[in-house]
C-alpha cells in the first residue's frame, strides 16, 4: 500500500490524481505509484534490471560519445550483464547494445 | 569526376556497399571501425564515370577521435556530388542524429536505409515515404550484404547526380543549440514514421549470448573456440600444402626441369633450385592462407570480436590496456598492419602506442606458413597441433609480458566504450572475395618480395663460385659463421640464420629461403630439416621467428602510424632483444634437462 511520503510526491508531480469521489485503495493513481528510489549509478544496477537515464557526469569528448551512441537523459537502459572480474557491462538502449567499463558507468545516474 | 562519398556510423555496411557498388573486395568485418582508411573506386554510372569513397565509419559530427577528424576534414576539402548517408535501420533511432548533423551540411544527400532485412525480423517497421517528407530527402532501403533494393538505389542515385550539391556553408556551430534541435527534429521524426517494438524479443544474439558471454563459461568457449580453429588449419591445410609441393615437385620432374636442360648448368641452377623451388614452396602456402583467412572472415564477420572485447577487458585492463586491444591482437593473427591500423579508433595516444607495441607478438598468417611446415616436419602427426598451439600461448605470452613491463610508460584512461553488434553470418561471397583478397595480396607479395629473396638466397649461397654451393665457403656461410656467437647460444644453426635474415623482409621467404639453401623443396626439404635438427632446435628456432619483427611492411607501418622513428626502432629493439632471451632460457633450459 502507498506510504503517505508516496502520497506527498505523487500528489505534487500530478496535483489532481487524487479523485475524491473512489475510496483511497481503489484510486488508480495511488495503486501504481511506485516507492520513491533515489538515483543510483548505472554500475550499481543489477542484471535484467530496468532503469531511466536521469544524468550524465563526464567530460565533453566522451559525454558526444555517449550521446552518438544513444545515450540521453530520459532514455529508459537495460542492464544485459556483467563481466567478471569488475569487468565491462552490457547495457541496452532502444535497439542498441553497449559495452562499458565500470568506471564509466559510475558516472551516469539512472532511476529505477 | 563527379563524386560519390559514403557516410554514416561504424558497423552500418558501408564498405559492404563500396565493394557492392565497385566490385572491390575491401575488408568488411562485423566490428565497428573496421575500415580506418580513405578507400576510393571509380564505376560507371549512367554514361560518365562517378569516384566512389568509402569513408570510416563516425558516431558524430563533432567526435574528436582520429577516423572523426578524417572524415570532417576530409568532407572539408572535397564537398562531394552526392553523399550516401548508410544508416543501420535496426538502430534508426539513434543513428538519425548523425543524419541530421548532416543534414545541416546542406548536401546532396540520399539515405540508405541499410540492413532492412535484418530490421523486418526484430519487427521493426518505417514508414519510408513519411520520413522522407519529414527529412526533405530521399530515403531507400536497402540490404547491402544481400543486394536487395540494389538496383533501385543505383537508379537514384544516377538521378541525384545530376544535381551537384550546392556547396558548404560556412556554419560555425553552436553545439548546445544544435543538439537540443537535434533531440527535439529526432523525436518529431521518429514519432511519426518507426515503430519499434517496446521489448526487443528474445532473439538468437541474446540467447547465444547467454552462453557465449556467461561469467564463467564465456572464456573456456573462447579458449575452446580458438583452440578448435587452429586445430582445425592444421588438421585440413597441412594435407593440402603437401598436396600442392608435390604437384609442383612432378611439375618440376616432368615440366620445368626437361624445358630448361639446354641451358647452362648455373643458370638451369639458379632457376630450378633457386626461383622454381623458392617460389613453389611459398606457393604449396596458398591454401593454408585460404582456409586461414575463411576462418578469420567467419569470426570477424559474426561480431565475436566485440565478445571477445567484452571478456577479456578487465583482464587487459590490468594491462594497461583495452578489450579493443585486445581485439586488435586476435586481428593481427591475420596480419599485424591492418591491426595496427585499427588502432586508430583509440584517442589516447598512450593507449595506442602500448596497443602498437604488444600487437607484432601476435602470430600472423605468414609466420604460421613456417610453423606449419616445422612442425609438420619436426613433430609427430598428434603432436604437431599442440606444438603450433603452444605457439599461439606463446604469442599471448609476450604481448602480456611487454604490456605489463611497459603499462607504466603509457598510462591512459582512455575510456571504454563500445557497441556489441548482434551475431551475423558472412555470405559465401563475402568468404570467397575474402579468402580471394588475401591470395591475391600473398601473390602480390610474393612476385615482388619472394622472388627477389629467394634469388638472393641463392646468390649468397652460390657464390663465390669457388665455393662448393651451401658449404661454409660461400657468402651465406661466411655470414653464417660470422653471426654464429650470437646464435650458437640459442640453437640456431648457421643455415637457419640465413632464412632468419631473409625472414626479416618477410616471413614468406624463410621456408623458400631454407628450400633454396638446401636446395631441396616440399617432402625432401622436411626431411632434410629433420635430420639437421633436433626438436629443441627447430622449437628454439620458431621461438625466434615469432618474437623477432614481423616483417618490413609491419615496421613501416609502426613508423607511420606512431608518427615517430624512436618508437619505430624501440619496437624492433625490444623484440629482438625478447625474441633472444625466450630462446635463450628455453633452448638453454632445454638441453639442462638433458633434452
Amino acid at each position: 500500500m502507498a506510504t503517505d511520503k508516496n502520497l506527498h510526491i505523487l500528489t505534487e508531480t500530478y496535483p489532481d490524481c487524487l479523485t475524491k469521489d473512489r475510496p483511497l485503495w481503489n484510486n488508480p493513481a495511488i495503486v501504481i505509484a511506485k516507492p520513491y528510489v533515489p538515483p543510483m549509478t548505472l554500475s550499481s544496477m543489477k542484471p535484467g534490471e530496468i532503469a531511466t537515464i536521469v544524468s550524465i557526469h563526464t567530460d565533453e569528448a566522451l559525454h558526444q560519445r555517449l550521446l552518438a551512441m544513444g545515450f540521453r537523459v530520459g532514455k529508459h537502459i537495460e542492464l544485459i550483464r556483467k563481466a567478471r572480474f569488475s569487468g565491462p557491462l552490457q547495457v541496452r538502449i532502444g535497439t542498441t547494445d553497449i559495452l562499458l567499463r565500470k568506471v564509466e558507468a559510475e558516472k551516469i545516474m539512472v532511476q529505477a | 569526376m563527379k563524386s560519390i562519398a559514403l557516410l554514416g556510423m561504424p558497423n552500418t555496411g558501408k564498405s559492404t556497399l563500396f565493394n557492392r557498388l565497385t566490385g572491390s573486395t575491401s575488408r568488411v568485418g562485423n566490428w565497428p571501425g573496421i575500415t580506418v582508411d580513405l578507400l576510393s573506386g571509380k564505376i560507371l554510372l549512367g554514361n560518365e564515370m562517378v569516384e566512389v569513397i568509402d569513408l570510416p565509419g563516425i558516431y558524430d559530427m563533432h567526435g574528436f577521435s582520429e577516423d572523426e577528424q578524417v572524415v570532417r576534414h576530409f568532407l572539408y576539402d572535397n564537398v562531394p556530388d552526392l553523399a550516401l548517408i548508410v544508416l543501420n535501420a535496426t538502430q534508426i533511432e539513434r543513428q538519425l542524429s548523425l543524419l541530421l548533423q548532416l543534414k545541416q551540411f546542406n548536401l546532396n544527400m540520399i539515405v540508405l536505409l541499410n540492413m532492412a532485412d535484418e530490421a523486418k525480423k526484430l519487427g521493426i517497421t518505417i514508414d519510408a515515404e513519411k520520413m522522407s517528407e519529414a527529412l526533405g530527402m530521399p530515403i531507400f532501403f536497402l540490404s547491402a550484404k544481400y543486394g536487395n533494393g540494389y538496383p533501385e538505389t543505383l537508379q537514384a542515385i544516377t538521378k541525384a547526380l545530376r544535381y551537384s550539391t550546392p556547396g558548404m556553408p560556412e556554419t560555425v556551430r553552436n553545439q548546445l543549440e544544435q543538439d537540443e534541435h537535434i533531440e527535439r527534429e529526432m523525436t518529431r521524426i521518429l514519432q511519426q514514421t518507426v515503430q519499434i517494438p517496446s521489448r526487443m524479443s528474445d532473439n538468437l544474439t541474446t540467447r547465444l549470448d547467454v552462453y557465449m558471454l556467461h561469467p564463467w563459461l564465456g572464456l573456456p568457449i573462447f579458449f575452446g573456440i580458438m583452440y578448435l580453429l587452429f586445430q582445425a588449419i592444421f588438421f585440413f591445410g597441412q594435407p593440402l600444402q603437401g598436396g600442392v609441393n608435390e604437384l609442383f615437385g612432378w611439375l618440376r620432374e616432368t615440366v620445368i626441369a626437361p624445358l630448361l636442360s639446354n641451358l647452362p648448368g648455373a643458370i638451369q641452377g639458379l632457376l630450378l633450385d633457386g626461383v622454381y623451388n623458392g617460389i613453389a614452396t611459398v606457393a604449396a602456402f596458398v591454401p593454408l592462407i585460404v582456409l586461414f583467412f575463411l576462418f578469420m572472415a567467419i569470426v570477424e564477420d559474426t561480431g565475436y570480436l566485440s565478445r571477445a572485447a567484452f571478456l577479456m577487458d578487465a583482464l587487459m585492463a590490468r594491462m594497461g590496456l583495452d578489450g579493443r586491444s585486445f581485439v586488435m591482437l586476435l586481428m593481427g593473427f591475420g596480419c599485424n598492419v591492418p591491426a595496427l591500423m585499427g588502432t586508430r579508433v583509440m584517442r589516447s595516444r598512450s593507449l595506442r602506442l602500448l596497443t602498437m607495441l604488444v600487437i607484432p607478438f601476435s602470430l600472423c598468417s605468414a609466420r604460421l606458413q613456417v610453423f606449419v611446415f616445422i612442425c609438420a616436419a619436426l613433430f609427430s602427426a598428434n603432436i604437431a597441433p599442440l606444438v603450433l598451439f603452444s605457439l599461439y600461448l606463446l604469442s599471448f605470452t609476450s604481448a602480456i609480458l611487454t604490456a605489463m613491463l611497459f603499462k607504466n610508460h603509457y598510462p591512459n584512461n582512455e575510456p571504454f566504450v563500445l557497441e556489441l553488434p548482434p551475431y551475423r553470418f558472412p555470405t559465401l561471397r563475402q568468404m570467397l572475395m575474402r579468402g580471394w583478397h588475401e591470395v591475391y595480396q600473398f601473390l602480390h607479395r610474393a612476385s615482388k618480395f619472394i622472388v627477389i629473396g629467394v634469388v638472393l638466397v641463392w646468390l649468397l649461397t652460390n657464390l663465390p663460385p669457388s665455393a662448393a654451393p651451401a658449404s661454409a665457403g660461400t657468402w651465406a656461410g661466411i655470414l653464417g659463421s660470422w653471426l654464429h656467437p650470437l646464435f650458437a647460444p640459442i640453437g640456431i644453426t648457421p643455415d637457419l640464420t640465413i632464412a632468419l635474415i631473409f625472414g626479416f623482409v618477410a616471413k614468406e621467404i624463410v621456408i623458400g629461403s631454407l628450400a633454396v639453401i638446401y636446395g631441396l623443396s616440399g617432402q625432401a626439404l622436411s626431411g632434410a630439416l629433420a635430420v639437421q635438427l633436433d626438436w629443441v632446435q627447430a622449437y628454439s628456432f620458431m621461438l625466434f621467428t615469432l618474437i623477432y619483427t614481423p616483417c618490413l611492411t609491419t615496421i613501416a607501418t609502426l613508423k607511420k602510424e606512431s608518427n615517430s622513428a624512436g618508437f619505430m626502432w624501440f619496437s624492433l629493439g625490444w623484440s629482438l632483444v625478447l625474441a633472444w632471451l625466450l630462446s635463450f632460457a628455453f633452448y638453454q633450459g632445454a638441453r639442462a634437462l638433458g633434452y
